[in-house]
């Protein structure tokens, strides 16, 4: 037996009339209207329409209902696994419903059963395309926990690797928008350095992706030999690349068609709805937790906020791709100025002694074995740290009762809070501006699910 | 960084809401937590939203189940994260629900992003907010039950069958 | 006894049984027209080049789940280049998709709906579990996350890694074609249903393993 369509979909719409009956209260909005998209039938789904349409024509000559259309959570240009309940006029977005946690992971209840130094390897997995910024939000809530001082040289490394970071998140979002706007070629651009840029976090971490590097008081290991010089090819490439780019898209007459004017709210209005990052930026606000509240030694570079003026689509767009360049700016102080000394703490109470010394010394090895099967334990209190994650402010809230294991871990994660912007943008827009406005948000949708 | 002190914001907070501000907690490094009679949360949002204080942005609401309770019985201990975007000040605020029927006002009307933030931990607390727009699931399927982040909530998933007689 | 007859001896063969055998074309070939035609000459069974065929351009669906999914993204990239084994063309809709690459955890809530992509696609179809979260679940061992795909759609190959590099998926895309093409395997849902196996393949086996699971906890 195989399932009619709209089987899947009716059933939740039972189960959801069903519960708020056995719970008696009415519908929740979200509810009603999953509940509205199980038009079981086409010919349902028609008759009903009809008929509404007859009772609002007669109320309100002219009027039209709106068509529900459900976008999603299979659509190839929602960016993953978001559910969009529409309704629609013609080609007008009436209004539309976000319907998410298709992609729920349990990160957070699982983080709760691991012990702190674990739960890195889940955080990571998190939004995947900036690995490096959530253990960093995690790390640094730990060691602020743990009163843990981080050695300046690991905490340079962490800006190298996560300005690296930024911009191969940046190229993911360039890529696939551009290819959602019917622009291919840009794709295997932005595609091309970022291998080369997975190369270089393969080199330093052991892995292109789900990089577990920063590691609770340093980072996992030293740049390796011949990194340095291969990052410094990156780098000096990296400028002409972002040109070529330009020259695809800022001028392209399509590109400009499709993103000027799109998705644009007032300043005050992303504020209030918890926007951060290049969304908001390209509105004209200067908001940079690197600059606000610098973390990780951000005080000691010399790089500029890009921020827009319109707060389009197209104006995102502009300030992802300066913050590019500045991202290759901030790699080229790093590697000018690295610091010397070590790329981890030498708490032996946290951080594992080095692999050498297990060999020779006896105290080592009771240290490296109480850390892998016990863990350390982390004082009672509670800390949120954020970072500047490509995507905005990436929070991570650690609770700890002195125990090795966290009682809660809470990312806040901002693929989650920016998607909320989407239903006040995409009022009264066109459907086709709608993909347009999922793009340009860079919602990554296993930070919006966790 | 604006700087403000946490005895600045406790002062500015028992001015304009007498009573409301029940406790106050400092550290570790620069966290700063007030904690707000459970009624009254709404209005200290609404006040420090607003000049002086001026905290525009809400950054997270999330809740720790505390399963052993705090001295009056309340078992969910709600963090509301609060940023000025001028300042670049953060402050937290704490909130009490209690263990059996846990409810706390909602803040949605205050800052707009608290929807998705209250329906987050209601689905995975059950904690419930009133005059809340939309309070319904939002991560699990409507039809699941028991709230998962629940500290009584098993972790789930499948047992390893690991064999000791290898 | 030399075993290896010295060069230029002749070699003795075995004489031919199968009188088949003696009917090939070859032994009737007679002008030098005929030699160069049947040089050229493939024969085959309809079966076998309809595999082969289909081997050969495999249509992934586009279903991106997690981490999975940009890898499976660098595959079509020019460095990787998915394209040298046929298998670029990645559809949006399931309906004119053969392959679905299930690339990521899958969760509870996407079960269903997984499902219900994959009883969508025509048949032959195939499915290609990407990753240690589609695969068993991986580091997510948890009640969000279904422990392996298998649970609800049958999967041909699996692909290991957390994310598989892209050299990994087009290995997994390799032994695919070899599992259609030309071995001949039969699919693994073929084979499920040969050897008497509950084939997972209804929405209600989907809720009979949510609701079990609910018991269960």
């Amino acid at each position: 037996m195989s399932i009619e369509p709209g089987d899947v979909f009716a059933l939740e719409a039972r189960e959801a009339r069903e519960i708020a009956r056995r719970e008696g209260r009415p519908l929740a909005e979200t509810e009603r209207v999953v509940a509205m998209v199980e038009a079981s039938t086409a010919q349902e789904a028609l008759a009903r329409t009809r008929a509404n349409e007859e009772v609002s024509i007669a109320a309100r000559p002219g009027a039209r209902d709106p068509m529900i259309i459900n976008l999603g959570p299979q659509h190839p240009s929602t960016h993953g696994v978001l559910r969009l309940v529409t309704e629609l006029d013609g080609e007008v977005v009436r209004d539309i419903h976000p319907v998410i946690g298709y992609l729920h992971t349990g990160i957070e209840k699982q983080c709760e059963n691991k012990t702190y130094w674990q739960a890195i390897t889940l955080v990571t997995r998190m939004d995947y395309l900036s690995p490096f910024f959530n253990i960093h939000a995690y790390a640094q809530s730990v060691e602020k926990l743990l009163d843990l001082e981080v050695p300046s040289r690991a905490q340079w490394l962490r800006v190298m690797i996560s300005e690296l970071n930024r911009i191969t998140s940046h190229l993911v979002w360039l890529g696939t928008s551009g290819l959602e706007l019917g622009a291919i070629s840009i794709f295997f651009y932005a595609y091309r350095e970022r291998d080369r840029a997975l190369d270089l976090f393969e080199m330093i971490s052991g892995e292109r992706m789900n990089n577990r590097y920063f590691q609770v008081g340093g980072c996992a290991d030293d740049m390796p030999p011949g990194f340095e010089k291969l990052l410094r090819q990156f780098v000096t490439e990296m400028p002409s690349r972002i040109d070529e780019y330009e020259g695809l898209l800022s001028a392209n007459p399509i590109w400009l068609e499709r993103t000027r004017g799109v998705g644009a709210l007032p300043a005050e209005q992303l504020i209030d709805l918890g926007i951060t990052g290049p969304a908001l930026r390209a509105a004209g606000v200067d908001l940079d937790l690197r600059k606000a509240r610098p973390y990780s030694g951000y005080e000691h570079f010399d790089f500029n906020v890009p921020v827009g003026t319109n707060g389009d689509a197209y104006d995102r767009y502009l300030v992802r791709l300066r913050e590019m360049r500045e991202s290759v700016r901030i790699i080229e102080q790093c590697l000018d100025g690295m610091p010397e000394g070590a790329h981890i703490s030498d708490n032996r109470k946290v951080v594992l002694p080095p692999r050498g010394e297990l060999a020779t010394s006896m105290e080592a090895l009771i240290h490296h074995f109480k850390l892998v099967t016990e863990g350390f334990p982390v004082p009672e209190g509670e800390a949120y740290c954020a970072v500047e994650c490509p995507r905005g402010e990436l929070g991570c809230y650690v609770v700890a009762d002195g125990g090795p294991k966290p009682v809660r871990v809470h990312m806040r994660d901002p693929s989650f809070v920016n998607l909320q912007a989407l239903r006040p943008m995409a009022k009264n827009a066109y459907l086709a501006d709608l993909i347009v406005m999922i793009g340009s948000m860079d919602n990554v949708m296993g930070g919006v699910d966790r | 960084m604006g700087g403000r002190a946490l005895s600045e914001y406790r002062n500015l907070i028992d001015a304009a809401c007498p009573g409301a501000a029940v406790d106050e907690f400092e550290g570790p490094g620069d966290e700063l937590t007030i904690e707000i009679a459970r009624g009254r949360i709404r209005e200290v949002c609404r006040f420090l939203k607003g000049e002086p204080a001026a905290f525009r942005q809400l950054s997270d609401v999330t809740c720790v189940d505390v399963l052993a309770g705090n001295d009056r019985g309340d078992r969910f201990r709600l963090a509301y994260q609060l940023f000025s975007v001028e300042s670049g000040d953060r402050l937290r605020l704490r909130v009490w629900a209690d263990a059996d029927q846990p409810e706390v006002d909602s803040v949605t009307g205050v800052w707009a992003t608290a929807n998705w933030h209250e329906r987050e931990v209601y689905d995975m607390f059950g904690v419930r907010f009133t005059d809340h727009p939309d309070l319904s699931r939002i991560l699990m399927p409507f039809d699941w039950e028991g709230h998962p982040l629940r500290r009584d909530y098993p972790l789930g998933g499948e047992e390893v069958k690991f064999s000791d007689a290898v | 006894m030399a075993l290896i007859p010295p060069p230029g001896a002749p070699v003795e063969r075995a004489p031919r049984t199968d009188a088949s055998i003696d009917r090939d074309l070859r032994d009737v070939v007679e002008t030098a027209e005929e030699e160069a035609f049947v040089q050229r000459l493939l024969t085959t069974t309809v079966d076998r080049a309809l595999s082969w065929a289909r081997s050969s351009s495999i249509w992934p669906a586009t279903f991106g789940l997690a981490c999975c999914a940009i890898e499976m993204m660098h595959t079509a990239t020019p460095r990787y280049d998915i394209a040298r084994f046929g298998a670029e063309v990645f559809r949006a809709s399931p309906r004119q998709a053969d392959l679905l690459i299930v690339s990521g955890r899958v969760s509870q809530k996407m079960a269903p709906v997984l499902r219900r992509i994959y009883d969508q696609m025509m048949e032959p179809k195939w499915v290609i579990s990407m990753g240690a979260c589609a695969t068993s679940g991986g580091v997510f061992n948890n009640y969000a996350i279904l422990q392996g795909v298998d649970k609800i759609v049958p999967v041909d190959v699996y692909v290991p890694g957390c994310p598989p590099r892209p050299e990994s998926l087009i290995e997994g895309i390799l032994i695919l074609q070899r599992v259609i093409g030309a071995k001949g395997q039969p699919s693994s849902v073929d084979l499920m249903r040969a050897q008497g196996l509950p084939v997972p393949e209804d929405a209600a086996r989907v809720a009979a393993h949510r609701q079990a699971w609910a018991a269960a906890r």
